[in-house]
């Protein structure tokens, strides 16, 4: 029985917390499938397991493949991808696709915040976090646990707040131990949590934010972009209307995948490896070179037995023929 | 006695020949790794801005290898590093080395002084061997920074990555070991004909210009090699700071009392008034110059906690606003992550290749 294979792009985002896949659908770029992992600190092997799944969810013929995230050049090398790109701009190209009149973009992931200023379609601006993950994903899921909720259920119990506290929000340790305080006083469970987003939401905008004239469309997208509470504290504080996209936990994923697409209509050739990722094994061989005053952390990604990428190295010595990697560092 | 310098940039290879000149003996310190920063953060202050730790550990490094004095600039006005050279000082005295720091102040403090620290280091040799010496300094920095400017044009544009970088290393190399002005101009011309000789596409790269405090713009290890991988993300660099400038106008000139910054102040006239301390203003006034000539886009860098240059920082978005100019500011310290300062990079100058792209399909319709 012959059956025509969905002809599809994949995305996949590789970041410090969750491993993101995406397929889309060639011709109408409609989101077909998608899947969110958690990396814990196993990136090889979660983006084998993605393989496995994505393998086993259906037919695919995969006509082109786009990387990002933090281990954007990894799984760049390990699946073949044709496009390898920074989380910034792959998540502004997903952004865009979906609202194209976009001008505000509000990502917030596991260990990492961005905000993005469009303007007819184009970044003229951006900010990342730098010196401190206050406000981010995982410091959610922190105090969830700590509380003993599921992360699941944060906004929903959030959003029953009529008097949010107020929490010190700008280290997130003094959060922490604010938030134990207020609990101590026997603040409820909602007005804690809801005072908890109101101070995340603040420190956003007072860090990432800076400085920066945020106006509507405003697209608010990253794992956090779930939770409910965190939804109304940024349309209260930004007095703006949030646009969540439909699958806002995948977005860097989707951007990557479109950017495939759109470097394989201008006539580009894939590299795609096929499935074959999920039965070799993959290695990695670090050591820092002594042969000169660099002391490169030199990274070897081997495929069973064979290299396949070399980075961190700066002369040149160690890179594979024809491999231009030396300013690729990880 | 055996002296050492700290590193800034290539600033060594002239520093060397000076001081070899004047008949001491001199150790550079190795190359600033991970293990300089580790070395100087464990015994610099915290709240330190990053020059003062990487300094550290290199006179640490050179002391290692034998350095007894140690040759540190000072200066006054709001930056801190004027007081830095004191500070230095009292932390080796402090870990219990003898190495001597000999602190030279600019001309115009403190004259007689610096005379007193210069006629010390010339009273091996005399006068004339100093002339001679800052004869070959003068040259070798010249030949320097006009080398880094042709790897500057070419990087962008090479066909084989790091083709580039490894003829601006070996010319380097030359360079340093060049004893005389004719054969220092002699390695800077084979050189450069052999860097713009190298195989290059004809492509018209994106432009950024730097500015920023001056350490971390000269410093490729505190910068993390800015300029190489702009080139390698295929952008060619203009780097507005540069130590020919630096002392011309700054040790030349203003200690003749001639140095005036009234062509900065007219480029920044509308954002800054005047000398906010190290190179806020010249960073203020090259953004608009940058503007002016049709730059895509301007990179800002600066240390941690960098007073000078917070204050063009906060200038700088109304530059940005007006000129419609993309600009990007990089804070370095010691716990700078390579991965989160790259993914900046590649999104910066996405963001100006998109940026020109429209701007270009504006015009064709």
């Amino acid at each position: 029985m012959l059956r025509q294979n969905r002809q599809v792009y994949l995305g996949v985002d590789v970041g410090s917390v969750s491993t993101n896949v995406a397929v889309i659908d060639a011709d109408t770029t409609e989101v077909v499938h998608k899947l969110y992992l958690r990396t814990q600190g196993q990136p090889i092997k979660t983006i084998q397991q993605g393989m496995v799944q994505l393998q086993a969810a259906g037919e695919w013929d995969i006509k082109g493949v786009g990387t990002t995230g933090s281990a954007r050049q990894l799984a760049g090398v390990m699946l073949g991808s044709d496009v390898i790109k920074n989380e910034i701009t792959a998540h502004a190209v997903a952004a865009t696709h979906e609202i194209p009149s976009v001008r505000t973009i509000l990502e917030i992931g596991g260990q990492d915040s961005k905000i993005m200023i469009l303007q007819d379609g184009v970044v003229t601006d951006f900010a990342m976090n730098t010196v401190c993950a206050a406000g981010t994903g995982s410091f959610l899921d922190q105090q969830a646990a700590r509380l003993n909720i599921p992360i699941a259920e944060f906004g929903d119990i959030a959003l029953k707040s009529e008097n949010p506290v107020r929490i010190a929000g700008r280290c997130t340790v003094f959060a922490e131990s604010d938030m134990i305080h207020k609990q101590q006083l026997g603040h409820s469970l909602a007005d804690i949590l809801a005072g908890l987003c109101r101070a995340m939401v603040r420190n956003y905008i007072n860090n990432i934010g800076k400085g920066k004239s945020i106006g509507g469309p405003v697209v608010f997208q990253g794992g956090v972009a779930a939770n409910l509470g965190m939804r109304r504290a940024f349309s209260d504080a930004l007095d703006l209307e949030i646009h969540v996209p439909e699958h806002f936990n995948v977005m860097g994923a989707i951007g990557a995948a479109l950017l495939s697409r759109e470097f394989i209509i201008r006539g580009n050739e894939t590299k795609f490896l096929g499935f074959a990722v999920t039965d070799s094994t993959y290695t990695t061989v670090g050591l820092e070179c002594q042969e000169c005053s660099n002391h490169c952390e030199v990274v070897n990604i081997l495929r069973d037995s064979e290299a396949i990428a070399v980075w961190g190295c700066r002369c040149g010595k160690f890179n594979l023929k024809r491999e231009v990697t030396s300013h690729i560092a990880i | 006695m055996k002296l050492t310098v700290p590193h800034m940039g290539n600033s060594y290879i002239a520093l060397e020949a000076l001081l070899l000149e004047m008949g001491h003996e001199v150790v550079v310190p190795p190359a600033s790794t991970k293990k300089t920063l580790n070395l100087g953060t464990k015994y610099s202050p915290e709240s330190a801005c990053l020059p003062l730790k990487i300094n550290i550990g290199n006179f640490l490094e050179a002391i290692e290898l034998g350095a007894e004095g140690i040759i540190m600039a000072g200066g006054s006005g709001p930056c801190r590093f004027g007081y830095y050279a004191q500070v230095q000082r009292e932390i080796l005295k402090d870990l219990g080395h003898e190495a001597e720091v000999i602190v030279l102040e600019p001309p115009n403090e403190n004259f007689a002084q610096l005379r007193l620290q210069i006629q010390r280091l010339f009273a091996l040799k005399g006068m004339r061997s100093f002339w001679r010496g800052l004869q070959l300094a003068w040259e070798k920095i010249q030949a320097v920074e006009e080398l880094e400017s042709v790897a500057h044009y070419t990087r962008p544009r090479e066909i084989v990555t790091g083709n580039t970088s490894h003829l601006l290393a070996n010319s380097l190399a030359q360079l340093r070991k060049a004893s005389s002005v004719l054969d220092i101009r002699r390695t800077l011309q084979i050189n450069r004909d052999a860097m713009l000789e190298m195989a290059i596409n004809e492509t018209k790269p994106l432009r950024i210009g730097i500015v920023g405090e001056i350490y971390t713009v000269l410093e490729p290890f505190v910068n993390l090699d800015l300029e190489e991988r702009l080139g390698h993300l295929g952008v060619e660099v203009n780097r507005t700071v540069n130590l020919v400038e630096w002392i011309r106008d700054h040790l030349v000139l203003s200690s003749l009392r001639l140095y005036k910054n009234d062509h900065l102040r007219k480029l920044a006239h509308g954002y800054l008034r005047g000398f906010v301390g190290g190179h806020g203003l010249e960073s203020v006034a090259h953004t608009v110059m940058l503007a002016q000539q049709k730059f895509d886009g301007v990179i800002h860098i600066l240390p941690f906690t960098c007073m000078p240059e917070i204050v063009a920082q906060s200038v700088l978005r109304h530059v940005s606003a007006d000129y419609h100019i993309p600009i990007l500011s990089l804070v370095v310290d010691e716990h700078t992550g390579e991965t989160g300062f790259q993914t900046r990079l590649e999104a910066f100058v996405d963001l100006i290749g998109q940026k020109t792209e429209a701007s270009l399909n504006v015009e064709a319709k």
